[in-house]
Protein backbone atom coordinates (compact mmCIF):
# COMPACT_ATOMS: atom_id res chain seq x y z
CA UNK A 1 0.00 0.00 0.00
CA UNK A 2 1.27 3.50 -0.87
CA UNK A 3 1.94 6.16 1.73
CA UNK A 4 -1.10 8.32 1.00
CA UNK A 5 -3.68 5.36 1.04
CA UNK A 6 -1.81 4.76 4.38
CA UNK A 7 -3.05 8.01 5.42
CA UNK A 8 -6.38 7.29 4.71
CA UNK A 9 -6.60 4.13 6.28
CA UNK A 10 -5.18 5.88 9.10
CA UNK A 11 -8.01 8.48 9.27
CA UNK A 12 -10.53 6.01 8.38
CA UNK A 13 -9.28 4.21 11.47
CA UNK A 14 -9.09 7.18 13.66
CA UNK A 15 -12.72 8.00 13.30
CA UNK A 16 -13.71 3.90 13.81
CA UNK A 17 -11.56 4.30 16.87
CA UNK A 18 -13.54 7.15 18.37
CA UNK A 19 -17.16 6.09 17.43
CA UNK A 20 -16.35 2.55 19.37
CA UNK A 21 -15.26 5.09 22.23
CA UNK A 22 -18.59 7.34 22.14
CA UNK A 23 -20.86 4.26 21.37
CA UNK A 24 -19.29 2.81 24.73
CA UNK A 25 -19.48 6.32 26.63
CA UNK A 26 -23.21 6.79 25.05
CA UNK A 27 -24.41 2.90 26.31
CA UNK A 28 -22.99 3.21 29.66
CA UNK A 29 -24.57 6.74 30.35
CA UNK A 30 -27.76 5.28 29.71
CA UNK A 31 -26.80 1.78 31.82
CA UNK A 32 -26.12 4.72 34.35
CA UNK A 33 -29.54 5.97 34.06
CA UNK A 34 -31.83 3.30 33.98
CA UNK A 35 -30.10 1.07 35.87
CA UNK A 36 -28.59 3.75 38.76
CA UNK A 37 -24.88 2.40 38.00
CA UNK A 38 -22.64 5.17 39.70
CA UNK A 39 -19.26 3.55 38.23
CA UNK A 40 -20.49 3.68 34.64
CA UNK A 41 -20.96 7.50 35.05
CA UNK A 42 -17.92 8.30 36.56
CA UNK A 43 -16.75 5.85 33.31
CA UNK A 44 -18.19 8.27 30.87
CA UNK A 45 -16.68 11.35 32.93
CA UNK A 46 -13.04 10.00 32.37
CA UNK A 47 -13.71 8.92 29.10
CA UNK A 48 -14.32 12.38 27.49
CA UNK A 49 -11.27 13.63 27.78
CA UNK A 50 -10.40 10.62 25.53
CA UNK A 51 -13.00 11.54 23.31
CA UNK A 52 -12.05 14.94 22.62
CA UNK A 53 -8.42 13.87 22.06
CA UNK A 54 -9.49 12.08 19.05
CA UNK A 55 -11.41 14.96 17.88
CA UNK A 56 -8.57 17.09 18.30
CA UNK A 57 -6.11 14.39 16.28
CA UNK A 58 -9.09 13.27 13.38
CA UNK A 59 -8.91 16.83 12.64
CA UNK A 60 -5.07 17.50 12.34
CA UNK A 61 -4.91 14.13 10.64
CA UNK A 62 -7.93 15.58 7.82
CA UNK A 63 -5.87 18.97 7.63
CA UNK A 64 -2.56 17.26 6.66
CA UNK A 65 -4.16 15.20 4.30
CA UNK A 66 -5.58 18.46 2.08
CA UNK A 67 -2.62 20.11 2.70
CA UNK A 68 0.20 17.30 1.28
CA UNK A 69 -2.81 15.45 -0.86
CA UNK A 70 -5.14 17.33 -2.44
CA UNK A 71 -7.50 14.96 -2.35
CA UNK A 72 -10.61 14.46 -4.73
CA UNK A 73 -13.35 12.41 -5.42
CA UNK A 74 -13.72 9.60 -2.55
CA UNK A 75 -11.04 10.55 -0.73
CA UNK A 76 -12.12 14.06 -0.66
CA UNK A 77 -15.31 12.82 0.22
CA UNK A 78 -13.74 10.56 3.34
CA UNK A 79 -12.28 13.86 4.94
CA UNK A 80 -14.95 16.29 4.78
CA UNK A 81 -17.01 13.50 6.16
CA UNK A 82 -14.27 12.48 8.17
CA UNK A 83 -14.37 16.61 10.14
CA UNK A 84 -18.36 16.15 9.78
CA UNK A 85 -17.78 13.00 11.57
CA UNK A 86 -15.97 13.27 14.50
CA UNK A 87 -17.66 16.74 15.66
CA UNK A 88 -20.47 14.96 15.32
CA UNK A 89 -19.39 12.18 17.78
CA UNK A 90 -17.25 14.73 19.92
CA UNK A 91 -20.59 16.04 20.73
CA UNK A 92 -22.20 12.89 21.38
CA UNK A 93 -19.89 12.45 24.09
CA UNK A 94 -20.64 15.47 25.94
CA UNK A 95 -23.83 14.88 25.92
CA UNK A 96 -23.12 11.25 27.34
CA UNK A 97 -21.57 13.10 30.04
CA UNK A 98 -24.89 15.39 30.29
CA UNK A 99 -26.58 11.81 30.82
CA UNK A 100 -23.93 10.46 33.47
CA UNK A 101 -24.44 13.39 35.54
CA UNK A 102 -28.14 13.61 35.19
CA UNK A 103 -28.11 9.55 36.09
CA UNK A 104 -25.71 10.75 39.56
CA UNK A 105 -27.83 13.56 40.29
CA UNK A 106 -30.80 11.26 40.47
CA UNK A 107 -28.95 8.39 42.38
CA UNK A 108 -29.53 10.67 45.56
CA UNK A 109 -33.08 10.66 45.42
CA UNK A 110 -35.58 7.94 45.84
CA UNK A 111 -37.29 6.36 42.09
CA UNK A 112 -39.72 8.45 40.40
CA UNK A 113 -43.41 6.99 41.03
CA UNK A 114 -45.09 6.78 38.50
CA UNK A 115 -41.73 6.35 36.69
CA UNK A 116 -40.84 7.89 33.49
CA UNK A 117 -40.20 5.61 30.81
CA UNK A 118 -36.95 6.12 29.29
CA UNK A 119 -35.30 2.67 28.31
CA UNK A 120 -37.43 2.92 25.32
CA UNK A 121 -35.80 5.78 23.85
CA UNK A 122 -32.37 5.09 25.20
CA UNK A 123 -32.62 1.60 23.47
CA UNK A 124 -33.78 2.90 20.09
CA UNK A 125 -31.36 6.02 20.24
CA UNK A 126 -28.14 3.38 20.90
CA UNK A 127 -29.41 1.86 18.02
CA UNK A 128 -29.22 4.66 16.08
CA UNK A 129 -25.38 5.15 16.91
CA UNK A 130 -24.74 1.81 16.36
CA UNK A 131 -26.02 1.81 13.20
CA UNK A 132 -24.66 4.33 11.99
CA UNK A 133 -21.19 3.66 12.82
CA UNK A 134 -21.93 0.29 11.05
CA UNK A 135 -22.95 2.12 8.08
CA UNK A 136 -19.95 3.71 7.57
CA UNK A 137 -17.80 0.78 8.65
CA UNK A 138 -19.40 -1.32 5.57
CA UNK A 139 -19.71 2.18 3.24
CA UNK A 140 -23.72 0.96 3.32
CA UNK A 141 -25.74 4.04 2.42
CA UNK A 142 -29.14 1.72 2.48
CA UNK A 143 -27.99 1.06 6.64
CA UNK A 144 -27.45 5.09 6.95
CA UNK A 145 -30.93 5.58 5.13
CA UNK A 146 -32.63 3.19 7.85
CA UNK A 147 -31.17 5.30 10.43
CA UNK A 148 -32.77 8.93 9.25
CA UNK A 149 -36.12 7.19 9.91
CA UNK A 150 -35.60 5.80 13.32
CA UNK A 151 -34.93 9.75 13.98
CA UNK A 152 -38.22 10.50 13.68
CA UNK A 153 -39.36 7.52 16.47
CA UNK A 154 -36.86 8.88 18.45
CA UNK A 155 -38.88 12.80 18.11
CA UNK A 156 -42.07 10.95 18.79
CA UNK A 157 -40.74 9.41 21.89
CA UNK A 158 -39.13 12.31 23.50
CA UNK A 159 -42.11 14.55 23.05
CA UNK A 160 -44.43 11.88 25.29
CA UNK A 161 -41.91 11.65 27.86
CA UNK A 162 -42.04 15.99 27.69
CA UNK A 163 -45.84 15.10 28.02
CA UNK A 164 -45.43 12.58 30.88
CA UNK A 165 -43.16 14.81 33.09
CA UNK A 166 -45.02 18.20 32.62
CA UNK A 167 -48.51 15.43 34.22
CA UNK A 168 -45.95 14.67 36.96
CA UNK A 169 -44.85 17.65 38.28
CA UNK A 170 -48.43 18.92 38.11
CA UNK A 171 -49.24 16.02 40.16
CA UNK A 172 -46.15 16.18 42.62
CA UNK A 173 -44.40 19.29 42.82
CA UNK A 174 -41.92 17.57 45.47
CA UNK A 175 -40.72 15.78 42.32
CA UNK A 176 -40.30 18.73 39.96
CA UNK A 177 -36.26 18.50 40.12
CA UNK A 178 -36.49 14.87 39.62
CA UNK A 179 -38.35 14.98 36.91
CA UNK A 180 -36.58 17.67 35.05
CA UNK A 181 -33.26 15.66 35.91
CA UNK A 182 -35.16 12.88 33.58
CA UNK A 183 -36.33 15.76 30.99
CA UNK A 184 -32.94 16.44 30.18
CA UNK A 185 -31.42 13.11 29.64
CA UNK A 186 -34.63 12.41 27.48
CA UNK A 187 -33.37 15.83 25.71
CA UNK A 188 -29.60 14.64 25.72
CA UNK A 189 -30.94 11.51 24.23
CA UNK A 190 -32.57 12.71 21.66
CA UNK A 191 -30.07 15.26 20.27
CA UNK A 192 -27.37 11.80 20.52
CA UNK A 193 -30.31 10.45 17.81
CA UNK A 194 -29.44 13.76 15.76
CA UNK A 195 -25.92 13.47 15.90
CA UNK A 196 -26.22 9.67 14.87
CA UNK A 197 -28.32 10.90 12.12
CA UNK A 198 -26.05 13.42 10.95
CA UNK A 199 -23.50 10.70 10.78
CA UNK A 200 -25.60 8.76 8.46
CA UNK A 201 -25.94 11.83 6.19
CA UNK A 202 -22.20 11.93 6.24
CA UNK A 203 -22.06 8.46 5.10
CA UNK A 204 -24.34 8.86 2.68
CA UNK A 205 -22.55 11.61 1.59
CA UNK A 206 -19.46 9.54 1.06
CA UNK A 207 -20.68 6.55 -0.31
CA UNK A 208 -23.04 8.09 -2.66
CA UNK A 209 -21.43 11.97 -3.30
CA UNK A 210 -25.14 13.22 -2.67
CA UNK A 211 -26.25 15.62 -0.05
CA UNK A 212 -29.18 14.88 1.87
CA UNK A 213 -28.98 17.22 4.23
CA UNK A 214 -32.43 19.63 5.19
CA UNK A 215 -35.04 17.41 2.97
CA UNK A 216 -38.33 16.08 3.55
CA UNK A 217 -38.43 12.74 4.42
CA UNK A 218 -40.09 11.82 1.49
CA UNK A 219 -37.58 13.27 -1.28
CA UNK A 220 -34.48 11.01 1.00
CA UNK A 221 -35.35 7.86 -1.21
CA UNK B 1 -16.40 22.39 -32.19
CA UNK B 2 -17.52 19.10 -32.34
CA UNK B 3 -15.69 15.12 -32.74
CA UNK B 4 -18.27 12.17 -33.44
CA UNK B 5 -16.33 8.61 -33.85
CA UNK B 6 -12.84 9.52 -34.53
CA UNK B 7 -10.58 6.43 -34.32
CA UNK B 8 -6.63 7.33 -35.26
CA UNK B 9 -4.46 5.46 -36.23
CA UNK B 10 -0.56 5.58 -36.41
CA UNK B 11 0.30 2.85 -39.23
CA UNK B 12 -0.92 -0.01 -37.71
CA UNK B 13 -1.43 1.52 -34.07
CA UNK B 14 -4.72 2.70 -33.11
CA UNK B 15 -4.60 5.41 -30.97
CA UNK B 16 -7.97 6.38 -30.78
CA UNK B 17 -10.88 4.38 -30.52
CA UNK B 18 -14.68 5.93 -31.23
CA UNK B 19 -14.40 9.49 -29.62
CA UNK B 20 -17.09 10.87 -29.36
CA UNK B 21 -16.64 15.13 -27.65
CA UNK B 22 -18.24 18.44 -27.90
CA UNK B 23 -16.03 21.39 -27.29
CA UNK B 24 -18.85 23.82 -25.84
CA UNK B 25 -18.31 27.83 -27.28
CA UNK B 26 -16.27 29.51 -24.49
CA UNK B 27 -16.05 27.46 -22.42
CA UNK B 28 -12.27 25.96 -21.47
CA UNK B 29 -12.77 21.99 -21.76
CA UNK B 30 -9.54 19.78 -20.11
CA UNK B 31 -8.29 16.40 -21.11
CA UNK B 32 -6.74 14.27 -18.72
CA UNK B 33 -5.15 10.77 -18.50
CA UNK B 34 -2.13 8.80 -18.12
CA UNK B 35 1.04 9.16 -20.84
CA UNK B 36 0.56 7.45 -24.10
CA UNK B 37 -3.68 7.99 -23.28
CA UNK B 38 -4.37 9.51 -26.69
CA UNK B 39 -5.40 12.57 -25.47
CA UNK B 40 -2.84 15.00 -27.21
CA UNK B 41 -3.23 12.83 -30.24
CA UNK B 42 -7.13 13.31 -30.20
CA UNK B 43 -6.14 17.23 -29.53
CA UNK B 44 -3.84 17.37 -32.49
CA UNK B 45 -6.71 15.81 -34.75
CA UNK B 46 -8.67 19.05 -33.77
CA UNK B 47 -6.69 21.13 -36.04
CA UNK B 48 -4.80 18.00 -37.95
CA UNK B 49 -1.61 18.60 -36.92
CA UNK B 50 -1.17 15.12 -36.72
CA UNK B 51 -1.33 15.39 -40.91
CA UNK B 52 1.92 16.39 -40.82
CA UNK B 53 2.97 13.03 -39.26
CA UNK B 54 3.31 10.43 -42.07
CA UNK B 55 1.22 6.80 -41.59
CA UNK B 56 -1.57 8.30 -39.81
CA UNK B 57 -4.81 7.60 -40.85
CA UNK B 58 -7.89 9.54 -38.78
CA UNK B 59 -11.66 8.46 -39.51
CA UNK B 60 -14.93 9.87 -37.83
CA UNK B 61 -16.07 13.60 -37.96
CA UNK B 62 -15.28 16.57 -36.73
CA UNK B 63 -16.97 20.17 -37.01
CA UNK B 64 -16.23 23.71 -36.51
CA UNK B 65 -19.68 25.50 -36.64
CA UNK B 66 -21.07 22.48 -38.76
CA UNK B 67 -18.12 22.71 -41.03
CA UNK B 68 -16.37 19.17 -41.50
CA UNK B 69 -12.84 19.94 -40.67
CA UNK B 70 -11.37 17.22 -41.93
CA UNK B 71 -12.19 18.70 -45.50
CA UNK B 72 -11.83 22.26 -44.83
CA UNK B 73 -8.61 24.05 -46.32
CA UNK B 74 -5.93 23.48 -43.35
CA UNK B 75 -4.51 27.04 -43.56
CA UNK B 76 -7.86 28.24 -42.96
CA UNK B 77 -8.87 25.77 -39.91
CA UNK B 78 -5.43 26.63 -38.38
CA UNK B 79 -6.67 30.08 -38.35
CA UNK B 80 -9.70 29.13 -37.00
CA UNK B 81 -8.20 26.28 -34.62
CA UNK B 82 -4.66 28.11 -33.01
CA UNK B 83 -2.36 26.00 -31.04
CA UNK B 84 0.17 26.25 -28.56
CA UNK B 85 2.57 23.76 -27.70
CA UNK B 86 3.98 22.39 -24.52
CA UNK B 87 7.50 24.26 -24.73
CA UNK B 88 7.18 27.79 -25.72
CA UNK B 89 8.09 28.28 -29.22
CA UNK B 90 8.60 31.62 -30.65
CA UNK B 91 10.09 32.46 -34.05
CA UNK B 92 13.54 34.23 -33.62
CA UNK B 93 12.56 37.42 -34.62
CA UNK B 94 11.28 40.60 -32.53
CA UNK B 95 8.33 40.33 -29.83
CA UNK B 96 6.37 42.70 -31.91
CA UNK B 97 6.97 40.21 -35.21
CA UNK B 98 6.27 37.33 -33.58
CA UNK B 99 2.68 38.05 -32.42
CA UNK B 100 2.17 40.19 -35.57
CA UNK B 101 3.07 36.82 -38.14
CA UNK B 102 -0.33 34.99 -38.21
CA UNK B 103 -1.88 38.39 -38.98
CA UNK B 104 0.41 39.80 -42.17
CA UNK B 105 0.51 36.15 -43.39
CA UNK B 106 -3.18 35.93 -43.46
CA UNK B 107 -3.32 39.16 -44.65
CA UNK B 108 -6.09 40.04 -42.21
CA UNK B 109 -5.32 43.83 -41.35
CA UNK B 110 -3.38 46.63 -42.60
CA UNK B 111 0.29 48.15 -41.38
CA UNK B 112 -1.69 50.66 -39.54
CA UNK B 113 -4.01 48.18 -37.49
CA UNK B 114 -1.25 46.05 -37.06
CA UNK B 115 0.19 47.83 -33.89
CA UNK B 116 -3.05 48.02 -32.85
CA UNK B 117 -3.68 43.95 -32.99
CA UNK B 118 -0.17 43.39 -31.72
CA UNK B 119 -1.45 45.20 -28.68
CA UNK B 120 -4.48 44.21 -27.52
CA UNK B 121 -3.32 40.18 -28.58
CA UNK B 122 -0.21 41.05 -26.05
CA UNK B 123 -2.26 42.50 -23.38
CA UNK B 124 -5.39 39.72 -23.57
CA UNK B 125 -2.27 37.40 -23.07
CA UNK B 126 -1.58 39.26 -19.71
CA UNK B 127 1.97 40.24 -21.29
CA UNK B 128 1.73 43.70 -22.50
CA UNK B 129 2.99 45.93 -19.21
CA UNK B 130 6.04 43.35 -19.60
CA UNK B 131 6.77 44.18 -22.38
CA UNK B 132 5.63 47.55 -24.00
CA UNK B 133 8.97 49.06 -23.83
CA UNK B 134 10.79 46.32 -25.85
CA UNK B 135 8.50 45.04 -28.67
CA UNK B 136 11.53 45.83 -30.90
CA UNK B 137 13.82 43.38 -28.74
CA UNK B 138 13.76 39.57 -29.79
CA UNK B 139 11.48 36.92 -28.47
CA UNK B 140 14.20 34.62 -27.30
CA UNK B 141 14.89 37.19 -24.47
CA UNK B 142 12.11 36.78 -22.93
CA UNK B 143 11.64 34.14 -19.72
CA UNK B 144 10.23 30.85 -20.89
CA UNK B 145 6.64 31.89 -18.72
CA UNK B 146 6.89 34.98 -21.18
CA UNK B 147 7.38 33.24 -24.01
CA UNK B 148 4.99 30.91 -23.31
CA UNK B 149 2.19 33.98 -23.32
CA UNK B 150 4.28 35.71 -26.37
CA UNK B 151 3.20 32.01 -28.06
CA UNK B 152 -0.50 32.64 -26.41
CA UNK B 153 -0.68 36.07 -27.56
CA UNK B 154 0.29 35.29 -31.29
CA UNK B 155 -2.47 32.88 -31.16
CA UNK B 156 -4.71 35.35 -30.50
CA UNK B 157 -3.73 38.03 -32.69
CA UNK B 158 -5.38 36.02 -35.39
CA UNK B 159 -8.64 35.63 -33.74
CA UNK B 160 -9.17 32.25 -33.58
CA UNK B 161 -12.69 30.19 -32.46
CA UNK B 162 -10.45 27.90 -31.13
CA UNK B 163 -7.29 27.38 -28.75
CA UNK B 164 -5.62 24.27 -28.47
CA UNK B 165 -2.90 23.68 -25.82
CA UNK B 166 -0.96 20.63 -25.11
CA UNK B 167 0.47 21.02 -21.77
CA UNK B 168 1.34 24.91 -22.07
CA UNK B 169 2.51 25.05 -18.45
CA UNK B 170 4.73 21.54 -18.07
CA UNK B 171 7.92 23.89 -18.63
CA UNK B 172 7.23 27.18 -16.45
CA UNK B 173 7.50 27.68 -12.58
CA UNK B 174 4.26 27.67 -10.48
CA UNK B 175 4.32 31.67 -10.55
CA UNK B 176 4.64 31.32 -15.00
CA UNK B 177 1.57 29.05 -14.53
CA UNK B 178 -0.55 30.58 -12.31
CA UNK B 179 -0.28 33.66 -14.64
CA UNK B 180 -1.15 31.32 -17.72
CA UNK B 181 -4.05 29.66 -16.15
CA UNK B 182 -5.66 32.95 -15.23
CA UNK B 183 -5.17 34.54 -18.76
CA UNK B 184 -7.24 31.05 -20.21
CA UNK B 185 -9.91 31.67 -17.83
CA UNK B 186 -9.82 35.67 -19.07
CA UNK B 187 -9.70 34.97 -22.72
CA UNK B 188 -12.66 32.39 -23.12
CA UNK B 189 -15.46 34.47 -23.22
CA UNK B 190 -13.42 35.61 -26.50
CA UNK B 191 -12.97 31.73 -27.90
CA UNK B 192 -13.41 27.74 -26.77
CA UNK B 193 -10.70 26.25 -25.13
CA UNK B 194 -9.05 22.65 -25.12
CA UNK B 195 -6.14 22.19 -22.85
CA UNK B 196 -4.37 19.08 -22.46
CA UNK B 197 -2.56 18.85 -18.80
CA UNK B 198 -0.84 16.44 -16.67
CA UNK B 199 -1.48 18.39 -13.72
CA UNK B 200 -4.85 17.48 -12.58
CA UNK B 201 -5.45 20.53 -10.01
CA UNK B 202 -4.47 22.97 -13.19
CA UNK B 203 -7.36 20.60 -14.94
CA UNK B 204 -9.35 21.55 -11.42
CA UNK B 205 -8.61 25.00 -11.73
CA UNK B 206 -9.54 26.08 -14.82
CA UNK B 207 -11.43 23.55 -17.00
CA UNK B 208 -15.29 24.10 -16.93
CA UNK B 209 -15.55 20.36 -17.99
CA UNK B 210 -13.09 17.39 -17.91
CA UNK B 211 -12.34 14.40 -20.21
CA UNK B 212 -10.44 11.38 -18.83
CA UNK B 213 -8.73 9.47 -21.53
CA UNK B 214 -7.31 5.92 -21.47
CA UNK B 215 -5.74 3.21 -23.25
CA UNK B 216 -6.97 5.42 -26.64
CA UNK B 217 -10.97 5.72 -24.91
CA UNK B 218 -12.49 8.77 -23.56
CA UNK B 219 -13.40 6.46 -20.35
CA UNK B 220 -15.61 9.81 -18.98
CA UNK B 221 -16.64 13.52 -19.84
CA UNK B 222 -18.98 15.79 -17.41
CA UNK B 223 -18.44 18.93 -15.58
CA UNK B 224 -15.28 19.11 -14.04
CA UNK B 225 -16.44 19.72 -10.31
CA UNK B 226 -18.52 15.99 -10.88
CA UNK B 227 -15.40 14.58 -12.51
CA UNK B 228 -13.56 15.88 -9.17
CA UNK B 229 -16.15 15.20 -6.65
CA UNK B 230 -17.86 12.24 -7.63
CA UNK B 231 -17.02 10.37 -10.75
CA UNK B 232 -19.27 7.74 -12.72
CA UNK B 233 -16.58 5.65 -13.81
CA UNK B 234 -14.12 3.72 -11.67
CA UNK B 235 -11.23 3.97 -13.73
CA UNK B 236 -11.26 8.00 -13.93
CA UNK B 237 -11.94 7.63 -10.16
CA UNK B 238 -8.33 5.63 -9.61
CA UNK B 239 -6.74 7.78 -12.08
CA UNK B 240 -7.70 11.31 -9.97
CA UNK B 241 -6.36 9.82 -6.58
CA UNK B 242 -3.59 8.33 -7.45
CA UNK B 243 -4.74 4.87 -7.72
CA UNK B 244 -3.77 3.82 -10.84
CA UNK B 245 -1.33 1.50 -11.81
Amino acid sequence: MRRFEEEFRGLNNALLDMGGMVAQSVHRSVLALVERNAEYAYEVRRDEVRIDECDIRIDAMASTLIALEQPVASDMRLVIAAIKISTDLERMGDLAVNIATRALSLMDHPELHPSIGLAEIAGLVESMVLRSLDAFVRRDAQVAQAVLTSDHGVDALRAGIQRDVVELMRRDPTAIERALDHLIAARSLERIGDHARNIAEGVIYLVQGVDVRHQPAGMMQ
Amino acid sequence: MRAKGVNFHYGAFKALYDISLDFPANKVTALIGPSGCGKSTFLRSLNRINETQRGTRIDGEITLDGEDVLAMDVTSLRRRVGMVFQRPNPFPKSIFENVAYGVRVNGLASRSDLAGIVEKSLRRAALWEEVKDKLSESAHALSGGQQQRLCIARGLAVDPEVLLLDEPCSALDPIATAKIEDLLVGIKDQCTIVIVTHNMQQAARVADNTGFFLLGKLIEHDRTDVIFKNPSKRETEDYITGRFG
